[in-house]
């Protein structure tokens, strides 16, 4: 893992005092409201319905035990004992008080973390495969690049007020486990003819009122002018990105009114220019940060083989595991959504379990996915069923990776200010059912995505059957979408036909996999089965 | 109201330059003009082959979370403009440290900035990650030694 040096130690230190004497400055009556909210949104503070909430950063998704553990202590300390994971692959806290919110900063900056730029109109943080460095698939490790992003991004001058946020993800195989195409910047480190490492963007993807599906700017950049690239990218976006209405004002707009070629032939002519201008790191940079991610200590020939007597641990080993590329070893996913519970929580308890599994089992490691679970990247075999006895004592044991009820789910209008209508009951239910009915079971891998607004916060664009909440005329309506994919078979669900209510809508999910199981062919998953038959039968089986 | 001309902080040796900044529209339409004001979407590459003779630029900021001043100047610096660029309008102190390291070497706030308030904004970054024209040298080049690295 990534450790930090003095530098950027300091770096993080400093941004604690500046926030410290912002906050003063803001209760001295010096900063007004509107010119604090930004600044409090950049250290990842936002006010919801109930209470200020903070967001807390984690570089592509990897945590340590120790780290791990803080964030239980925060859970503690400043907020009601549980922390919620998001699609970002980030962490929230949803009941903070301003007045802690400097502490929580100093606390975190102890364990090298920070909230920094994970709110507000600039470079989030940047999200990642949460099997990197694990899975048997992928061309090299992507979170060294993702490192070297996040550090040139951290308080970058010139795109500190985008038109809007903006988000990267960066990944290094075919398989694509982090939605790179919907990021405005999606990155994937390719090897090309002769063999070298590049950089193939993506940019202007997005979800939100408009999802689009980001094109293919540039399919090779070396990696000795990344971050030139990048900043090119950006620069064209600062200068050009609509800021006339806030929903027109994310750079897929801009991409797609320029259209992709012109973008494009405004970024080479950018780029040129600033490859003159030399800000590009030194490779040396990129090989000290490589060293941070070179394979733990595998035990050579560790034992392929898994004792699969207890027929539970057998099915959890077959759902929530990932070979890995190391012979004898798995990835281990623990899911956070247990049936009828919140996509994405965890409890203090269960976080500082999962860190004493994070050390004990996969090398001091652990990852948060963007479908909001935990992932233990290297985990022996042999240890395999020990692990699961752990986490199955602790109600961490789900089988459910990939299935029906491993609901990615928003906040919503339980939490979120911006919310049309309650996203979590929804995920509760949906879970419930197919839990009670044992259909659940034989579905196979069905990606179901939930948000409360347009704002897409739950994905459920790229949903196989994604639900949009949304307020009619006061009332929850729910839309059903189906077809949507967040893979590398990227694409954006298209909506049945006229919105459900709450008990509607988890009847006309159960109708739509009815449809599904009674059209599937050999091995089909919900998602081939939609895209062979199309919309018509199940808008039949939902309208008539 | 308070003239915001009183409440310039300039970071410069030379005399300022006495002219009022012109519009970009006027400027492109005379000769003579020394000083400048480009706004939030004008394309401050129009300046560059008149960049010998501007001795100041000022980049508007109507609104602070308007941020495509901070290219502006950037584009001014890398293009060779050594004269004053001076930030103007909605300009305040957490955003002076950003916009001097994007090349502004004055500031006109509208309102005027706490002297203290701005010696801290100043000073509280130890270093700096990415390179810019103001040339200091970013973490990754005190890592591996020279300029950029």
């Amino acid at each position: 893992m990534y450790k930090y040096d003095q530098w950027d130690q300091a770096m993080v230190d400093a941004r604690v005092a500046e926030f410290r004497d912002q906050c003063q400055r803001r209760i001295d009556g010096k900063l007004t409201e509107d010119q604090f909210k930004p600044l409090r949104l950049m250290n990842g503070l936002y006010l919801q319905l109930h209470a200020y909430m903070l967001r807390v950063a984690i570089p592509y998704g990897t945590l340590s035990g120790t780290q791990m553990r803080a964030l239980a202590s925060i859970a503690d300390k400043f907020d009601r004992k549980y922390a919620h994971f998001t699609t970002r692959q980030n962490v929230q806290y949803n009941w903070i008080k301003l007045e802690d919110a400097g502490d929580i900063l100093a606390d975190l900056a102890k364990v090298e973390m920070h909230a920094i730029q994970t709110s507000g109109n600039c470079i989030r943080n940047i999200s990642s495969d949460h099997f990197a460095g694990a899975a048997a698939d992928e061309v090299v490790d992507p979170r060294p690049y993702a490192e070297l992003l996040r550090q040139w991004s951290s308080f970058h001058p010139e795109f500190s007020y985008l038109p809007r946020k903006f988000k990267f993800a960066v990944i290094a195989s075919e398989t694509d486990r982090a939605a790179m195409r919907l990021h405005d910047i999606g990155i994937n480190i390719v090897r090309n003819d002769a063999g070298e490492l590049g950089a193939a963007f993506y940019v202007g993807g997005g979800m939100g009122r408009t999802p689009m599906i980001a094109p293919l700017v540039r399919d090779f950049v070396p990696l000795d002018q990344l971050i030139t690239y990048a900043e090119a990218c950006l620069r064209v976006y600062n200068r050009y990105g609509r800021r006339d209405n806030k929903y027109k004002a994310r750079i897929k707009i801009l991409v797609h009114e320029l259209g992709a070629e012109e973008y494009t032939r405004q970024v080479e002519e950018e780029f040129a220019l600033l490859l003159a201008q030399n800000i590009e790191p030194p490779i040396a940079e990129l090989e000290r940060i490589r060293t941070y991610f070179e394979d733990p200590a595998f035990e050579a020939g560790a034992s392929v083989k898994l004792d699969r007597s207890d027929p539970d641990f057998a099915v959890w080993s077959d759902r929530n595991t990932h070979p890995h590329r190391q012979s004898g070893y798995v990835s281990a996913v623990i899911s956070l959504k247990p049936v009828g519970g919140i996509p994405g929580d965890a409890t203090a308890d269960q976080m500082r379990l999962m860190a004493e599994l994070t050390e004990q089992y996969s090398f001091d490691e652990c990852r948060v996915t963007h479908t909001q679970n935990i992932v233990l990247p290297h985990v022996r075999k042999a240890d395999l069923f020990a692990l699961w006895q752990r986490l199955e004592a602790a109600g961490l044991g789900t089988p459910n990776l990939d299935q029906i009820g491993d609901i990615i789910a928003c906040p919503g209008l339980d939490y979120c200010s911006l919310a049309n209508a309650r996203s979590i009951p929804i995920a509760q239910q949906i879970s419930e059912r197919f839990n009670a009915s044992g259909k659940g079971d034989i579905l196979g891998e069905l990606k179901l995505k939930i948000s409360g607004c347009i704002n897409a916060c739950g994905h459920h664009h790229a949903g196989h059957i994604g639900i949009l909440g949304v307020d009619k005329k006061g009332v929850e309506n729910y839309q059903l979408s189906l077809g949507g994919s967040e893979a590398e078979d990227t694409s954006l669900g298209k909506i049945t036909g006229r919105g459900f209510d709450e008990a509607g809508i988890v009847d006309a999910v159960e109708t739509s996999v009815d449809v599904y199981l009674a059209q599937r062919q050999d091995g089909e998953r919900f998602l081939d089965t939609y895209r062979r038959i199309g919309m018509e039968p199940f808008k039949e089986a939902l309208y008539g | 109201m308070v003239d915001p001309a009183q409440n310039t902080l300039r970071f410069r040796d030379d005399a300022p330059a006495g002219d009022p900044a012109v519009t970009l529209e006027a400027f492109t339409d005379q000769s003579n003009a020394l000083a400048v004001r480009i706004e939030p979407g004008e394309d401050a590459r129009n300046l560059l082959p008149h960049l010998d003779r501007i001795r100041l630029v000022e980049v508007n900021f109507p609104t602070f979370g308007d941020g495509r001043g901070y290219s502006a100047a950037r584009v001014l610096r890398e293009a060779g403009y050594t004269g004053e660029l001076r930030a103007v309008g909605d300009v305040l102190v957490d955003q002076i440290a950003f916009m001097k390291r994007c090349g502004f070497d004055a500031f006109q706030p509208d309102q005027p900035l706490d002297a203290a308030d701005v010696d801290n904004a100043l000073t509280r970054w130890p270093e700096v990650y990415q390179p810019t024209t103001d040339a200091r040298v970013p973490i990754w080049g005190l890592r591996h030694g020279g300029d950029n690295g």
